[in-house]
């Protein structure tokens, strides 16, 4: 097998729900060394807030949210209120390239691992402190979600119709964005330390992200006085621009038509119908200004097809033209299964289920096979061997005095799925 | 030009970037160019497709610039160069046996077919890193397919889970999926680089925005995997959190626009609910069930529509005379969970931003004033990162470049401009 790519990065995490596991999630699947620090006192929310659960049945180690954030890392059990268990935790770092911490600012300090403390245990250690709105300011300890912060970043405004409310975002949104840029970040800060031998701390507001991708809309406000505003699935520039409705229920495809050479090979597509010779839609501005009866026109000769065959017709005639899937189709998609986007993973608990590759394929050195999210605590003993050469007298002491927590057994587990 | 006073070096100071990248990579180059690498956008003599994007500014000129091409290429400096001539194939072979990364977004194969893909650029270069982003990717059954944004967002399976239950899936009204495929970009890009700086091997790196878009499904696609169930869009509406159904609003009208608040469960939902029913009351709209709850015990997974639609009634009647600002002031003063739905002025209004010296301001065309640009996406104590200068104009570092810095004559300059190949 090819090796990956950041197969020499330990990372501990010091993290839950979405924007500090995803990060780690990603650099385990290049081959980093994961490890998850959790504790049966302070789980993961992502273990048990919100469904999906397996078969609908709730338990820490069968959330559908946490597998997604998850998969490749390793959990061990430490409570970091028990004084043996906080200097495991620094321990842990010693061994560490990388920290990854998403609390609420100053939490980590008052943890007794701040990143002056752990800095001077191990100075070429890269900090990241992926929050809210960022470690300093005003409104530094304001705590939030993701969702709510979808809209402080502009962006809940521009989804929906003109005429109705604004619709949020399925999931958090900025979440995301600031797992992309937190690990941009550490891996930037990794090649400065290449370079230096020096370590560092990075201060990642989420907020500040989001805003990275609304960016033409603030120039429009400051250079045009306009701001963009939603409108359903229309563009200004572009008709038509939409989805139109497919054969079977809740099935639709997307058409975007800029040129006028694009409708030309559309009307081809459609074998030349009557309606579309009317000088009400013979020009790109005729379009736009007729784009009502336009849609109602397509819409019903789309309503024949497949959404599959359409998007295949209208694709080999050279008109953008794309199904709307849904979540079952995600699985289906044969692009996606091309690129082997989702891997099949066995889990103890769960059973095997899917985990999600990231977007991006290196062709020398590709993504690891991945493997399940972990077990809370699944990884103990086999992470404070390795990492800290821990004995298993050492680790069983450490667990009877409540520093450290082992997986536990599989009565436990049976018991726990009962309940 | 600005070039702010920078006394740290980036994490890619000293690397170059070579970048061709049509609107779906505009932003990865930038961001290599946030961390401080030296980065040249390379356009046709007739210029970049970014250039062209609605909307556009008017300069004193009369010249249009495009915002979107504004917001995501500064840190870049600009070339002209014809590709489709042997003459610009030769200068961009010369510069790429020099840089460190190759960034593009040319529909898969079309590098190869003008001989400049990364099988011949590596040939030359080993350690360069190339990535290039596409809708799908470089191979597959969908790599041929014409894609703008709205078809991205379709395939990547967003737009089911966006909407009102009663009308059609919905794309976000502003472009994204340029971003989200640049953001994955830069991602792959910087974790070749890694090994590369290991072992001097580069790489290719095939960046598909389909995929890059799934994350915004988030958990959504494990409802079908783990239990066969297919969320769909529920408008202004919040699902999945209950056992017994239960939707929460999500979006709520106010005196001068709309703002975020849903009801939460859970510690900091148990304290935001009780911290809201306190100031309900200041103004003597709490209703008494809501003083009467024991907020601390509140179970938001079994809680039923009917007593959701009391509650949300109530908020509703409250909220609607609340400003965006004193919404805010509130929910930060009472540590509740909740925010405004923001406009662009009010981002940019926001004291939190200024007071991190987020923001990054340019001399840009079509203003007398300097604009404010988002500055770094991240503050490192030890790097520089942010925006440096402003996007190029067409063609403005052609003599710097092709002359100072490839040795072209004045003459040859002449001769290839007659010649539309910069």
């Amino acid at each position: 097998m090819a090796p990956q790519s950041l197969q020499d990065i330990v990372v501990i995490e010091f993290a839950a729900f979405a924007a500090g596991p995803c990060v780690g999630k990603y650099l385990a699947n290049h081959g980093a060394f994961v490890v998850k620090v959790e504790s049966r006192s302070r789980l993961d929310g992502f273990r048990t807030h919100y469904p999906p659960f397996k078969d609908n049945i709730k338990g820490p180690n069968r959330s559908g949210v946490f597998a997604f954030n998850n998969d490749s890392v390793h959990s061990v059990g430490v409570n970091l209120k028990v004084p043996a268990g906080l200097e495991i935790a620094r321990k842990l770092v010693g061994k560490a390239d990388v920290v990854i911490e998403n609390f609420t600012p100053g939490t980590m300090t008052k943890l007794g691992l701040g990143y002056d403390e752990l800095a001077r245990l191990n100075p070429s250690l890269v900090m990241l402190s992926t929050c809210n709105l960022g470690q300093t300011g005003p409104r530094a300890h304001h705590p939030g979600f993701g969702s709510q912060l979808t809209s402080l970043s502009g962006f809940t405004n521009l989804i929906g119709e003109p005429d109705r409310n604004p619709v949020i975002v399925y999931g958090p949104y900025i979440d995301y964005i600031a797992v992309g840029y937190g690990y941009i970040a550490v891996l930037a800060a990794l090649e400065h330390c290449r370079r230096t031998g020096q370590g560092q701390y990075i201060d990642l507001s989420q907020y500040e992200n989001g805003i990275q991708f609304i960016a033409p809309a603030l120039l429009q406000y400051q250079l045009l006085g306009t701001a963009p505003t939603r409108q359903g699935n229309r563009h200004d520039y572009a008709a038509p621009h939409g989805v139109y409705p497919c054969a079977e229920p809740e099935s639709w495809c997307s058409i975007s038509v800029f040129t006028d050479q694009e409708w030309q090979r559309l009307v081809c597509a459609m074998d030349n119908p009557q309606w579309t010779e009317s000088p009400r839609f013979a020009t790109q501005l005729a379009r736009k200004e007729n784009e009502a009866e336009l849609d109602q026109q397509l819409g019903k000769w789309t309503r024949s097809f497949h959404a599959d065959d359409l998007m295949h017709r209208l694709q080999k005639a050279g008109v953008r033209a794309a199904k709307v899937n849904n979540m079952a189709d995600l699985f289906t998609d044969p692009q996606l299964s091309h690129r082997r986007f989702w891997r099949r993973v066995p889990h103890k608990e769960v059973g095997p289920h899917h985990v999600e590759m990231p977007a991006f394929d290196l062709l020398s050195t590709p993504c690891a096979e991945p493997a399940g999210e972990p077990l809370l605590s699944e990884h103990t003993e086999m992470v404070l061997e390795k990492l800290l050469a821990l004995s298993k007298p050492e680790i069983e002491r450490l667990a009877s005095e409540g520093a450290v927590e082992l997986e536990p057994a599989e009565a436990d587990t049976e018991t726990a799925r009962k309940h | 030009m600005t070039q702010s006073p920078s006394k740290k070096p980036g994490a890619l100071s000293g690397c170059r970037v070579l970048d061709m990248t049509t609107p779906l990579g505009h932003l990865c180059g930038k961001i290599l160019g946030d961390l401080g690498a030296d980065v040249i956008k390379i356009e046709p003599p007739a210029g970049d497709a970014g250039r062209i994007r609605p909307p556009f500014v008017q300069d004193r000129s009369g010249a249009f610039h495009s915002l979107f091409w504004l917001s995501y290429n500064n840190n870049k400096r600009g070339i002209t160069l014809n590709l489709e001539t042997s003459d610009g194939r030769r200068i961009l072979e010369q510069m790429a046996r020099k840089a460190d990364f190759v960034v593009e977004s040319y529909p898969p194969g079309y590098m190869d077919s003008l001989e400049l893909g990364y099988a011949q650029l590596s040939r030359e270069n080993p350690g360069l890193v190339y990535t290039a982003v596409t809708p799908f990717g470089q191979s597959g059954p969908y790599r041929d397919f014409q894609a703008e944004d709205l078809e991205i967002m379709a395939l990547s399976g967003v737009m089911s889970l966006t909407g009102y239950p009663d009308k059609l899936p919905l794309r976000i009204s502003l472009s994204q999926s340029e971003a989200w495929a640049s953001l994955y970009g830069a991602m792959g890009a910087l974790t070749a680089f890694h090994s590369r700086q290991k072992d001097g091997r580069g790489q290719f790196v095939d960046v598909s925005s389909q995929a890059a878009c799934i994350i915004l499904c988030a958990h959504a696609p494990w409802f079908w995997d783990y239990n066969r169930e297919i969320p769909t869009r529920h408008g202004e509406f919040m699902t999945g959190r209950t056992i017994t159904g239960a939707k929460f609003r999500t979006a709520w009208p106010c005196r001068d626009g709309y703002v975020t608040f849903i009801i939460y469960g859970g510690p900091a939902g148990q304290k935001t609910n009780r911290a809201l029913t306190e100031w309900m009351d200041t103004k003597g709209m709490a209703p008494d069930f809501m003083k009467a709850k024991q907020w601390e015990k509140f179970d938001v997974a079994v809680i039923t529509q009917e007593e959701v639609d009391r509650m949300e009634s109530a908020i509703g009647k409250f909220f609607v005379d609340i400003t965006k600002k004193e919404f805010l002031k509130e929910v930060v003063e009472r540590g509740m969970l909740g925010y405004p739905i923001s406009t662009a002025e009010d981002i940019l209004d926001d004291n939190q931003l200024v007071a991190r010296n987020f923001w990054q301001s340019l001399e840009t065309p079509g203003s007398d004033d300097p604009i404010r640009f988002p500055g770094g996406f991240a503050q490192f104590s030890e790097m520089d990162c942010g925006v440096r200068f402003r996007a190029p104009l067409l063609g403005e570092h052609n003599r710097d470049i092709l002359a100072g810095e490839l040795g072209l004559s004045q003459q040859q300059l002449t001769l290839m401009r007659a010649a539309s190949i910069i």
